[in-house]
């Protein structure tokens, strides 16, 4: 039985909501102090996954197991040993920081004494110790979700569960909480995170499933998906409104085989290549003139764009 | 449609006069009111069925009810009684809870304040909103007294401006105070201070109950010249210390206005 | 190193997390919580408490009260107005202090601040969640009853101490039997919307025409049914059996077992919704 050596194992994992499957069957395996990803974009049934991993959801088809466990017969046992942060705070705002962290400790049966000691580790660990006696009203919006991660570390989790950790925070608020979470990763923390920024995806986990209307549509590290499913550099290219007609469809036509693949979006053209220095050279000598040109890596939105035809932020 | 933009332009770019600047505020509350339609609907209850409790149900254990020497039913002396604290009432829960959310929470003070509108344009615009609904509560109820019998004198009609007054009266003073509130905490006092006022202002059973000092302490009070100005007037009894209510309740009110004037322009416009 | 690591994985950790061994353990559990909320809130609810009830003791028992003859064949036994309404105005204060306690609050817990979702993601379950919560509640309703009873002592207005003591425990059964279907209903609803209508037109005509402020005889007949089908007035009635010291078995059965399902009921209902709401 595989499920017993993995933290989570899933097979056909199916959830619906009357008339609506958010997850349409999914497979998913993640072991012990791996950090794994769920990437895709509003709506693709990561946060409906996460809410069943976290045994407060019941599941409407499939096999799943979480520690080994059934969550649902063994919901509380499976509760008690991850950690979950879920995607909007859910902070006491009348309590202040170390309240907050005091009395869900509690919620863990574990020793006031304990829990005393485990706080202030806590706020060491997400810098929050000198406003360890502020309201969490005050608290800015990268402190508030460094607070609920440390809120689900209270009971030192086995897996921890991250629903969309940094969305909502400016680009300084993210890297602190990316930091945050790669010493736990370092740690031999098992993360479990969705996420609808590729970077993020990129910079935290070793393994990544790529889900698309309730349905995995691919599965591997970063770079392997990035190798598997696009070119190792991209040109972009945006073109003036000034010419006439559908200007980047028309442009497309012109320059299909200067690359491996061409994608046009609503703003530019990408060209996915070898060498991107090399292709925006052969679209100069073409005699087109691109207002703005870009030459990047490609990422691991370009494999969501090849897989299902659409970006992750739209 | 860019004729229909550059005139829209013109007319938003002139400052609005006070009467066209109140008539939109009033229509914003109306709109934000017509999805609460029961809320405002059972606003009008309440006083009907503390009426019917006290004035009717403990009315029939009340024997020999005397006012200034006359005998007179007790459910008669309860009603106008509950007009004028229906009228406090109502007047404070706008000018307290609903000011203050408007205030600090939603800020919609801050986005009107964007646009031509003044300070003193949301001041009258809230008050004349909370006046209109205070007025037809107080004919409706007004209409039950009638219905019941409790009116004996053509006076009775003035009752509808008598509460439109102590509208005025509470409604400036007590947006006024809200301009001092910081958090929601503060409003324990608001219920301190209107309690006793409900319970203790001749509403529920005559002055002469209370030892001389404290008799003059609560003649002093608005909600006792508001509830006596009611009474006065339903029960045919108006003489010229009426005026002394009336005099007493427009004082307050403008200067409770004027105080508002003051801390809202230094609130809003910083 | 391994013991500062605050996540460490498999650290040897003699103070394991645990799920609850039962409802109560796990209410148990949210004892610190509730207990820091209290500590941080109880001045907010002195005025709602402690002085409201008492402006009415005054103003209706002892005021009002001045002008209505003590006959006990009027007043349902009681030989002074004051003695009849005091029983009457601690019954309404359970009520008042549970269906405020139960409307906004939870609301707060499910939808705006989501505090329950917080704890459901603990190993606490459903049960537990609102076994501590009603117990908070209940926890309200005998302090404010408790200090109320004390004050009324001095005028000479209950009969006997066991008495008394009686009608303080009726009112942790009327603040339950009021607590539970108010509960289930907030745990449920989608807005706040429906909560003024269940002050306006539920709680504030409970409170004027349950025989508390009158002897519900001196209503019409049908509305004498209509009132003595309502929970308040079974609650008001016990009380004051209770305070008068002129207890009738079989009716203070009846009012207890009235309020026993009422609680029972509002309990399960609760369940449910609560259930549907926290875990879908």
């Amino acid at each position: 039985m595989t499920a017993t050596d993995s933290m989570i194992w899933a097979q056909g994992l199916r959830k619906g909501f009357g008339d609506v499957e958010a997850v349409r069957g999914i497979d998913v395996d993640v072991r012990r102090g791996e950090a794994f990803g769920f990437l895709g974009p509003n709506g693709a049934g990561k946060s409906s996954t996460m809410r069943m991993v976290a045994a407060v959801s019941p599941i409407s088809g499939g096999e799943l197991r979480i520690l080994g466990l059934d969550p649902a017969v063994d919901g509380p046992e499976i509760r008690a040993r991850i950690g979950v942060c879920p995607q909007e705070d859910t902070l006491d705002t009348e309590l202040t920081v170390r309240e907050n962290l005091f009395v869900y400790g509690r919620y863990f049966g574990l020793p006031r004494k304990e829990v005393r000691a485990r706080v202030d580790e806590l706020l060491e660990f997400v810098q929050l110790t000198e406003k360890a006696g502020s309201m969490v009203e005050d608290l800015s919006g990268g402190m508030k979700r460094r607070l609920t991660i440390a809120r689900s570390l209270i009971n030192r989790p086995e897996v921890l569960l991250l629903d969309e950790p940094t969305t909502g925070l400016d680009p300084q608020a993210r890297h602190v909480v990316w930091d945050r979470l790669f010493r736990l990763k370092q740690q031999g923390v098992t993360l479990v995170l969705t996420t609808h920024y590729m970077d993020e995806a990129e910079q935290l986990t070793d393994r990544l499933v790529v889900m698309d209307k309730g349905l995995i549509v691919a599965e591997g590290s970063p770079l392997d998906l990035i190798a598997e499913h696009s070119t190792r550099e991209v040109a972009e290219l945006r073109f003036g409104v000034a010419q006439e007609g559908d200007t980047h469809e028309v442009v497309a036509r012109q320059v299909e085989d200067l690359a491996d693949r061409v994608e046009v979006l609503p703003d530019r053209l990408l060209l996915y290549s070898h060498d991107g220095e090399e292709t925006v050279a052969k679209v100069h000598e073409r005699g087109l003139e691109p207002v703005a040109t870009l030459v990047r890596r490609s990422t691991l939105e370009d494999v969501f764009l090849r897989l299902t035809g659409r970006t992750l932020v739209d | 449609m860019s004729a229909v933009t550059a005139a829209v332009a013109r007319q938003a770019a002139s400052p609005l006069g006070a009467r066209e600047a109140t008539a939109l505020l009033l229509y914003r509350n109306f709109l934000a009111y017509r999805r609460a339609w029961y809320i405002f609907l059972t606003g009008f209850l309440e006083p009907v069925f503390y009426l019917f409790s006290i004035g009717v149900g403990v009315g029939q254990l009340v024997t020999g009810f005397e006012v200034d020497g006359r005998t007179i039913e007790y459910a008669a002396f309860v009603a106008p009684g509950m007009l004028a604290a229906s009228a406090m009432n109502g007047t404070i829960l706008d000018a307290t809870f609903n000011f203050f959310f408007k205030l600090k929470y939603n800020k919609l003070f801050d986005q009107m304040l964007a646009t031509p509108l003044t300070t003193m344009d949301i001041a009258r615009g809230e008050l004349s909103w909370s006046l209109l609904r205070g007025g037809i509560y107080s004919a409706g109820f007004l209409v039950v007294m009638l219905l019941m019998g409790l009116v004996s004198s053509w006076w009775a009609v003035l009752v509808v401006p008598a509460a439109l007054l102590i509208g005025l009266a509470f409604g400036g003073v007590c947006m006024a105070l809200t301009t001092f509130m910081r958090s929601w905490q503060d409003f324990e006092l608001v219920t301190l201070a209107t309690l006793p006022m409900f319970l203790f202002s001749a509403t529920f059973f005559p002055v002469t109950a209370f030892p001389t000092w404290l008799r003059w302490v609560v003649e002093c009070t608005p909600l006792y010249r508001g509830v006596v100005l009611c009474r006065e007037l339903t029960t045919g009894t108006v003489s010229w210390a009426s005026a002394v209510s009336v005099v007493y309740l427009v004082v307050m009110g403008v200067a409770g206005l004027l105080v508002v004037r003051r801390r809202l322009d230094r609130l809003l416009l910083t | 190193m391994a013991a500062t690591t605050p996540g460490g994985a498999g650290s040897p950790d003699p103070a394991r997390a645990t799920a609850p061994a039962s409802t109560l353990a796990g209410a148990l559990r949210l004892l610190d919580y509730w207990l820091t909320v209290y500590r941080r809130t109880w001045k907010g609810t002195i005025v709602s408490s402690f002085v409201t009830p008492l402006l009415y003791v005054v103003a209706m028992g002892v005021l009002l009260g001045g002008f209505i003859e003590g006959d006990p064949a009027e007043l349902e036994g009681a030989t002074s107005y004051l003695a009849f309404v005091a029983p009457g105005l601690v019954a309404a204060q359970a009520m008042t202090t549970v269906i405020g306690e139960t409307t906004y609050p939870v609301m707060d817990m499910v939808k705006w601040h989501k505090v329950y979702f917080g704890m459901i993601a603990a190993p606490l379950r459903v049960g537990d969640i609102m076994l501590a919560h009603l117990a908070f509640v209940l926890f309200r309703v005998a302090l404010t009853s408790a200090v109320f009873l004390a004050v009324m002592a001095p005028f000479g207005v209950f009969s006997s101490v066991g008495g008394v003591l009686l009608a303080f425990l009726v009112q942790l059964l009327v603040g339950l039997a009021f607590a539970t279907p108010v509960y289930a209903y907030a745990a449920g609803a989608k807005d706040e919307s429906a909560f003024n209508l269940i002050f306006r037109l539920g709680m504030i005509p409970l409170f004027l025409f349950s025989g508390a402020f009158f002897p519900v005889a001196n209503l019409d007949a049908p509305l004498e049914l209509l009132a003595t089908i309502t929970p308040l007035w079974h609650g008001v009635d016990l009380t004051r059996m209770l305070t008068l010291g002129r207890v009738d078995v079989s009716a203070a059965l009846v009012h207890v077992a009235y309020l026993v399902v009422l609680a029972a009921l509002g309990w399960r209902w609760a369940a449910r919704r609560l259930q549907r709401r926290l875990i879908a």
